[in-house]
């Protein structure tokens, strides 16, 4: 079968700075795929080209969706990646709508089912269209993705009102609103303390292998946090300059002298100590 | 510090900020310029710059007496603000009930003063679509108002169409030319969208002064027909035909003057049940996404180009609308009615009420319009008396009169949300 995303060869330069040189992956469906590295390895980089942000200088990225049909990531706009294609995604330093209530947060994520034109949109300002059937249908799921990260309690706070790793959570749950068949989590343990860290551990298990009405869905992890990343992960790519350096089983790559040296070189001597 | 050491310093600093207040104003208002007999003359005036440092001077020194003395218990003035905020549920039914009421007690001059408030209240209202909730910035919000006026003004010139046949087509016409800006403006920013719609603003003006076959130019159209109540005209002469006549009562000029009030006030609620309406409706609420945080917006799959331009037009149907009220009422129209003096008004307006609140907005229209035409009489201190509430305003409230808001959805209570974490929109 064929892997759920397949990048090819792809390529990312900035003026005369080579980002990702001809990198080669795959994730598979229903896995935990960890992408790591060393500062400046290129691993953001990767997740803007996949979703949408940067186009790539050259190579391609595919998405074999389950039921069927390829899509080819790299010609489509943003918002269609996450539309159509269905891959969603987290931020690095958490961008939440800070004015808005945490429910807010999960009901603009649905936008899309919501709404599925602006005509049809217009039309709801005067009751003219299924409108609130759908609305109790997305507030459902907003409540179930609350009880998941445990924040049913603060639904009507504000959301920059939030303790960081609470923001953390809702960013996941914001983006698991809007049903993805792929979740790239960027840098989602940063700041986190060990106890939370522990439980966005289990939380990331469960989205991957469904629980309750979810079905289960692929997730690609961006972490310096390696006891998160040797906990959780099926497979783990690491990337070194751009390039890939070793790909494989957490054991694996725990194994590989390449990546040691790729941390140690980078004087890095946490993160060997806790990749041994 | 000692009592005495205390009073000392006070008057240090409050002689200090009378030293400032004859530094900046001296020339200003020392010397005065009047028409001679030949040229102009300058009249010095020593006696007022005396006056203004001296009041300067008392009003530092009793305000540090005032921080330095307050008795234990008084609230400060953010304090007494706050708690004024709380009794906003109620200004909002209190101010319906009195516009609704207005034509039963107040005469022919309140009334036209009411018209005149209400227009500014809708236009507020209309582009606080734009400013306050989708969070862009547009300088050039009298384009629409023109588009809706002109569209009124050359359908009843050159077609004879009537005025409640027109406004919905004004409100469409404003709306298209929203989208037709919007479309090459949307992927600019902040400062430079706000650059572009001024411009915008500007071009608009200028066609419709320099296009003289089919504006008549500077000398502007007149004659424009006034609105019917459902066929029937406000005609002086009485008889068939007329509201008088219709109800038999005698012929009156503030008959007129009534139904044009509550035909804006119409038009007025009727912006803002939309707008009220569209904020619990996914794009409303996607718009306040996008003034929050644009990039999330993409990465959430909403389609950031057709919701912006979405807020663009509906921004531009509502000023239409406004614009074709302001075409009927007037009779008259020239492009001198549209500079960007009231663009600056009505975004005036938008940020002093905060942006994205119903209610300040209304209340910001009231103050800035109503309140500068009532102290039409103080002629050029008024602009003193409106620029030194200004900076009071944005010392106290800097977010605008209301600036919370109000969560659209909530699982149990709604909570006001406060301004500290709203973003402001970057365009």
């Amino acid at each position: 079968m064929a892997p759920l995303l397949e990048v090819r060869e792809l390529t990312m330069r900035f003026g005369g700075l080579t980002a990702i040189d001809a990198l080669t992956f795959a994730a598979h469906e229903g896995e935990i795929t960890a992408v790591i590295g060393p500062n400046g390895a290129g691993k953001t980089t990767v997740f803007n080209c996949i979703t949408g942000f940067y186009r790539p200088t050259a190579g391609g990225i595919a998405l074999n969706a389950p039921a069927g049909g390829t899509m080819m990531l790299e010609h489509m706009p943003g918002h269609r990646i996450a539309r159509v294609a269905r891959v969603a995604r987290t931020f690095q330093n958490v961008r939440l709508f800070a004015g808005m209530t945490v429910l807010e947060n999960l009901l603009v994520a649905q936008h899309n089912t919501l709404m599925p034109s602006v005509l049809s949109g217009l039309l709801a300002v005067f009751g003219l269209s299924g409108h609130a059937r759908a609305e109790r249908a997305a507030i459902g799921r907003a409540r179930f993705w609350l009880d998941a990260i445990n924040l049913t309690a603060r639904a009507d706070d504000p959301a920059g009102a939030l303790p960081y790793g609470a923001q953390r959570r809702l960013e996941i749950a914001r983006a698991m609103c809007t049903a993805p068949l792929l979740l790239c989590l960027d840098e989602p343990a940063a700041g986190l303390n060990p106890r939370e860290s522990e439980e966005l551990s289990a939380l990331l298990k469960r989205i991957r292998d469904g629980y309750g009405d979810h079905q289960g869905c692929s997730i690609l992890l961006i972490e310096h946090d390696m006891g998160v990343v040797m906990r959780i992960s099926d497979h783990i790519v690491v990337l070194d300059h751009g390039a890939k350096i070793s790909d494989g089983s957490p054991a694996q790559v725990r194994a590989d002298p390449t990546v040691i040296a790729a941390y140690l070189g980078e004087g890095e001597e946490d993160s060997v100590e806790s990749l041994r | 510090m000692p009592a005495h050491r205390r009073v000392v310093a006070a008057l240090r600093d409050a002689f200090l900020s009378a030293l400032v207040t004859v530094g900046l104003f001296g020339a200003m208002i020392g010397l005065k310029t009047d028409v001679g007999a030949t040229s102009l003359r300058l009249i010095p005036r020593p006696w007022a710059v005396v006056i203004a440092a001296a009041v300067v001077f008392a009003g530092r020194l009793a305000l540090l007496a005032w921080r330095a003395w307050r008795p234990a218990g008084t609230p400060s003035p953010r304090r007494l603000i706050a708690l004024g905020g709380r009794a906003g549920r109620y200004v909002a039914p209190i101010l319906l009930v009195f516009a609704v009421g207005l034509p039963t007690f107040a005469g022919r001059y309140w009334l036209d003063l009411g018209v005149l408030v209400l227009t500014y209240v809708m236009l507020g209202w209309g582009l606080n679509i734009v400013v306050g909730l989708a969070g862009l910035l547009d300088l050039g919000y009298v384009a629409f108002y023109a588009v809706g006026a002109y569209a009124y003004a050359l359908l009843a010139q050159d077609f004879g169409l009537g005025f409640w046949t027109c406004l919905p087509l004004a409100g469409l016409l404003a709306a298209c030319w929203g989208v037709i800006l919007g479309f090459p403006v949307l992927r600019l920013r902040g400062d430079y969208l706000a650059i572009v719609t001024l411009a915008f603003g500007e071009i608009i003006r200028i066609v419709l002064l320099n296009w003289v076959s089919l504006t008549n130019g500077p000398n502007g159209i007149s004659d424009i027909p006034r609105p019917t109540l459902f066929g029937l005209t406000f005609s002086m002469g009485g008889g068939p035909g007329t509201v008088a006549g219709f109800f038999n009562i005698e012929p009156d000029i503030s008959q007129r003057v009534i139904f044009l009030y509550y035909v804006i006030l119409g038009l007025a609620l009727l912006t803002n049940w939309v707008s009220l309406r569209l904020r619990r409706l996914p794009l409303g609420r996607a718009w306040e996404a996008l003034r929050e945080d644009e990039v999330a917006c993409r990465a959430l799959g909403i389609n950031v180009t057709t919701t912006k331009l979405t807020a663009f037009a509906m921004g531009a149907c509502f000023g239409g609308l406004a614009g074709a009220f302001f075409a009927t009422r007037q009779a008259f129209i020239s492009p001198e009615s549209f500079t960007f003096m009231e663009s600056a008004s009505v975004l005036a307006i938008v940020v002093l009420g905060g942006l994205g609140s119903q209610l300040g907005v209304a209340l910001a229209a009231l103050v800035m319009i109503g309140g500068l035409e009532v102290f039409r009489d103080l002629a050029e201190y008024r602009m003193l008396i409106f620029g030194g509430a200004l900076v009071v305003m944005m010392i106290l409230r800097p977010r605008g009169l209301v600036s919370g808001r109000t969560p659209s959805v909530s699982l149990g209570s709604a909570r006001e949300i406060s301004p500290d974490l709203i973003a402001q929109g970057r365009g």
